[in-house]
């Protein structure tokens, strides 16, 4: 529930998009993606490169026409809307201020469209102002803001106009890592307070994670997997989104009597897999290794390559004379691992995702698509 | 240690320095460079300017000596009614603004929809607005004949021929226009627009031009020196705007002095107008 300059409470609405198809020539864009939003929620889009995320904002904010397909926001058909009669504020990735206004200016520009009186306008935009923390630089102008107050600024100024919808594209990616983390925590904070329901778009794990209810892995123009973050990093529903969302080793394994069986280790499976032979996908961090000193060797013993040190862990590859395995330690053990080390490994029992070929052995049920 | 130190420093001191002597010396060689190459264009452009004036201060019986009668015959050109030269110069003034108005209100949007929404149509458009470019003005009269002859049916006003002057500095305003819209985001800026409610007239008139407020500037500038400045088809196709008049002035007198002085007062008029033009058009010193 958000509330209106005229202090009344707004519901949020729920956003759905239904079997939206999108073609530019020969290449599809979006193939029939379905997509719900609950109210308030904040949903992230993530994928490579051309997997369709950006398009499927684009369609929602109406700067795109769907081939076909429908968009309902609280339940009303926006399909063939034009765009600017939407309701949705929009955060773009390239600084999309005005350069010919001044920050307040900016952030009143969309109530000046709606007729708000002058004196609601200059109140309302610095609500805004203070809620990006930026009230002191009301009356300067963009190219006199970093590009991090530049990107605030645009939040402000797209939460002004007290949108149903929040449209944010890649907003942080321009930023350097520092405050890409710290703004990334704001929008979060403000989205909470504000109570909107909003589509972030990013190519960015760490990001998607770390600030959505629910994460869509795309690909090629449709959803992979849509579910909470935690679900979407520990219970991958396709190989794609395995090695799409952190790291991961895939390791030649067979499935008999519903036992995987990797380099002589015997792991519980996520889901019932027929016999046969597989790759299970292992995370570093279910690996821990240990100085072996001993002259003989097995499948789980191997030496270290590299150590890449990543704060307050570390990440190790090893090689096993046949592949290649990394490792993620806390950085205390990692130093006592330099390269060129014998090391035996221990593969924690997780229950472990396993995938014939690049397709999953037991499919999983996708979440909403 | 201190003897170390000096010894040690020489050396490192001398390149460090040779650098920025080369670079002064450079400069200065670079700065001689440019005044020569300024003197040199300069002269070029004065000297036929200032020979004209002197041409049109000489007197009209006696070689050498000076006098202001070509000029006083500028404005004394037929004694009765409202000077000629004072209501051709409203007419090009008035000729210079529908022009203006006329290439802003058709080109903008013309090149702001085709940057936003058919980018593939974007050379076509530029072939043609170049095109007049490559007409002579003799073609180009000889093909506008017929319309024109339509139009003097209708009016007769030689406010009519803002609709040549308009194809006439097409290609000018264009690159002007073009060079002000590649320098901004005009695909984010106008989506940021209408996300937030603004319709594609807001989008243009209160997001993109302003934004390229010196680009338009320059496109004026442009056309209205064109229109000050164009004499081969107003004169062919027998209408009166300034520079007609200024020759048919320099024609009808005898004093061969009023040749150069109407010359002259035509270039010092397009440059008086470009001049207010341009110091009207420069930006405010902004808040902050």
């Amino acid at each position: 529930m958000t509330r209106t300059q005229d202090g009344a409470a707004r519901t949020a609405v729920e956003v759905r998009m239904q079997g939206l198809s999108r073609h530019y020539g020969p290449v599809v864009a979006l193939d029939r993606l379905d997509l719900t939003l609950q109210p308030g929620e904040l949903v992230v889009l993530l994928g490579p490169s051309g997997c369709g995320k950006t398009t499927t904002l684009r369609l929602l904010a109406g700067l795109e026409d769907a081939d076909t397909g429908q968009i309902f926001v609280g339940g009303r058909d926006i399909t063939r809307v034009s765009a600017n009669k939407r309701d949705m504020g929009m955060v773009f990735q390239a600084y999309s201020l005005f350069p010919h206004m001044t920050v307040r200016q900016n952030v009143a520009f969309g109530l000046r469209l709606r007729r708000v009186s002058s004196a609601q306008r200059d109140k309302r935009a610095m609500e805004m102002l203070e809620l990006v923390d930026l009230p002191t630089q009301a009356d300067r102008y963009p190219h006199q803001l970093s590009g991090g107050q530049q990107q605030r600024v645009a939040l402000a100024r797209a939460l002004a106009i007290e949108p149903q919808v929040l449209l944010l594209d890649e907003p942080l990616s321009a930023l350097d890592a520092k405050v890409r983390a710290q703004l990334r925590d704001q929008i979060r904070r403000i989205q909470l307070e504000v109570g909107i329901t909003t589509l972030f778009v990013t190519h960015d794990q760490e990001e998607a994670l770390a600030i959505a209810d629910r994460v869509g892995v795309m690909r090629e123009g449709h959803i992979e997997q849509l579910a909470s973050p935690t679900e979407v990093y520990s219970r991958p529903a396709t190989s794609f989104v395995a090695q799409f969302v952190g790291l991961t080793n895939r390791l030649a394994g067979e499935v008999r009597a519903g036992q995987l069986t990797v380099r002589g280790c015997t792991l519980p499976l996520v889901e019932e897999t027929p016999d046969g032979q597989v790759v299970a996908l292992v995370r570093p961090e279910a690996v821990t290794l240990a100085s072996h000193d001993a002259p003989e060797s097995g499948p789980l013993v191997g030496t270290v390559i590299a150590v890449t040190f990543l704060g307050a862990t570390s990440r190790v590859t090893v090689d096993l004379g046949d592949a290649t395995i990394l490792a993620q330690l806390t950085t205390a053990d990692a130093t006592a691992l330099p390269a060129g080390s014998r090391v035996a490994l221990t593969i924690r029992p997780d229950p472990v995702l396993v995938a014939a070929g690049s397709e999953l052995a037991v499919p999983v049920a996708d979440e909403e698509t | 240690m201190a003897a170390l130190t000096s010894v040690g420093e020489a050396p490192i001191a001398a390149p460090a320095g040779r650098p920025r002597g080369m670079q002064a010396s450079r400069r200065r060689r670079l700065n001689i460079f440019r005044y020569v190459c300024f003197t040199i264009f300069g002269l070029f452009f004065l000297l036929p300017l200032l020979a004209m004036a002197r041409f049109s201060l000489e007197g009209p019986t006696k070689l050498g000596t000076w006098s202001v009668d070509a000029w006083r015959q500028i404005a004394s050109y037929q004694n009765t009614g409202i000077p000629p030269l004072l209501s051709a110069i409203e007419i090009t003034l008035e000729l210079a603004v529908i022009t203006c108005a006329v290439m802003l209100v058709l080109l903008v949007p013309t090149m702001v929809w085709v940057r936003l929404r058919v980018q593939w149509l974007a050379r076509t458009i530029e072939f043609l607005c170049l095109l007049p470019l490559t007409i002579p003005a003799i073609v180009l009269v000889v093909g506008l004949g017929e319309i024109y002859n339509r139009i003097q049916r209708i009016s007769l006003s030689a406010l009519m021929l803002f609709w040549v002057y308009v194809i006439l500095a097409l290609p000018y305003a264009y690159r002007a226009l073009s060079a002000g819209l590649t320098a901004i985001d005009v695909t984010t800026l106008s989506e940021a627009a209408r996300s937030l409610g603004a319709s594609w007239f807001t989008v243009i008139v209160r997001v993109i031009a302003p934004n390229m407020r010196a680009a338009i500037l320059n496109a004026l500038i442009l056309t209205a020196g064109v229109v000050l400045g164009e004499f081969t088809i107003a004169y062919l196709l027998l209408y009166t705007n300034l520079q007609v008049e200024l020759y048919s002035i320099s024609r009808n007198t005898p004093n061969a002095g009023v040749l150069f002085s109407t010359s002259l007062a035509a270039l010092l008029l397009t440059f008086a107008l470009l001049l207010i033009l341009s110091y009207a058009g420069r930006p405010r010193r902004g808040r902050g």
